[in-house]
């Protein structure tokens, strides 16, 4: 599989001259398998940047963690939706009330936005619980975990790749203070247990985190803490909070502990990776 | 052992927090988790006993009506809230872990989480009076 980061901020798109080389774009990431399909995980505002490349593409597969906005925002912009020609399938964490459709009609209708959902051609909805999917030729892993609302996060594999975790909203130390990573109660262990290569939310610094207990995103260091003791091989920092300049992310992965056997790629945008 | 779902990890997290008298079981009735309020009035530290499988629960506390009548395993509140998916109460008398006899009243809630996946039960109890 080859990944490549299109949007990498949290929360809101941050664009100017402090953001330029970590990105101000929100969530965005494309999979290309080894047979070319494609997977676009999270709908932020990075979706844009994506679309000269999807050109000869015939489907896409978009996976939503959840449906915060800085996760779905690019979606009203993203051409293949209009009238391309290429068959989108959008597949959303499951909620107990209401269906993907229906929440995604929330931003997709006037007065949020004015073109209405079913006015999107050949996009098919599919509400996802936790599981194992399979998604054109991938194999995906769906799990539910830490964040306010319905969030999942993902673990993708191709026969003969290697595997990627993709948790971009995460607070797997939520209510441990002394958090040790537990693998029967740490929310999504089993999703990177063991991957080649885990892209996990690291917005905070440990002091900006005292403040923001219970908002859903780790510090750094729990990225690290979680991705070192689940076994994975490479951590990719992502959804950088967008208070943070370049400077100020270097500065947090300088100051970075990282254990032996755990490597660090910073998320950037552009950055591409081969799993 | 297998990571638990999301909504079992939060839940024991709040009631690790509570200052009320909480259990939680997995979807097979095997009670994975109290708190140390309960700990209290079950009379051993959860790190003590550890969990407790379903079959072992109902011997362990030697359930009986407030009369001294023993309640069939099938009524008691927990495998009600577990095997009917709604939540039951009721007022019965226990012994605890160190033999101690107690009066308690007893909750039990289903746990069903996103998708409709059912997930356990938890109960909350208090010693009556």
């Amino acid at each position: 599989m080859r990944v490549r980061l299109w949007g990498t901020r949290g929360s809101v798109a941050r664009a100017g001259p402090e953001t330029v080389r970590y990105g101000g774009d929100t969530a965005a990431v494309e999979v290309r398998g080894g047979d070319e399909s494609v997977l676009i995980l999270d709908g932020g505002s990075g979706l844009l940047l994506m679309t000269p490349r999807l050109e000869n593409v015939r489907r896409i597969d978009l996976l939503l963690t959840h449906l915060h906005m800085d996760h779905v925002q690019g979606l009203g912009f993203f051409p293949p939706l209009r009238d391309s020609g290429i068959e989108t399938h959008l597949w959303g964490p499951v909620s107990t009330t209401l269906t993907l459709e229906e929440r995604l009609l929330r931003y997709l209708s006037p007065p949020l936005f004015p073109v209405r959902l079913r006015d999107f051609k050949e996009l098919h909805l599919h509400d996802v619980g936790p599981g194992t999917h399979e998604i054109g030729s991938f194999g995906v892993d769906a799990d539910l975990i830490a964040h306010p609302g319905s969030t999942l996060g993902f673990r993708i594999r191709q026969e003969r790749g290697g595997t990627l975790a993709y948790l971009p909203d995460h607070e797997p130390a939520l209510g441990e203070p002394e958090w040790v990573v537990d693998p029967r109660w740490t929310s999504g262990f089993d999703l990177i247990k063991g991957v080649d290569v885990v892209i996990h939310d690291a917005q905070y610094t440990e002091e900006e985190y005292r403040r923001r207990v219970g908002w859903g995103h780790s510090t750094l260091a729990h990225a690290i803490t979680l991705a070192s003791g689940a076994g994975a091989r490479a951590l990719v920092p992502f959804h950088h909070d967008p208070e943070h300049t370049d400077d100020d992310i270097d500065r947090m992965l300088a100051a970075a502990r990282v254990p032996e056997g755990l490597e660090v790629i910073p998320g950037r945008i552009g950055l591409e990776l081969e799993v | 052992m297998a990571q638990e779902p999301i909504e079992i990890i939060l839940l024991r997290h709040l009631a690790s927090y509570l200052a009320v008298p909480i259990w939680i079981t997995d979807a097979e009735g095997n009670l994975i988790y109290y708190n140390e309020p309960a700990e209290e009035l079950l009379g051993k530290r959860f790190d003590e006993a550890g969990e407790i499988g379903a079959d072992a629960l109902d011997a362990l506390f030697l359930t009986t009506d407030l009369d001294g009548t023993p309640i069939p395993n099938d009524d008691l509140p927990l495998v009600i809230a577990l095997r009917e998916h709604h939540p039951a109460h009721r007022a019965m008398r226990i012994k605890r872990l160190d033999g101690e006899p107690r009066t308690i009243e007893l909750t039990a809630i289903p746990v069903i989480g996103q998708g409709e996946r059912f997930l356990g039960a938890l109960a909350t109890f208090w010693e009556k009076h």
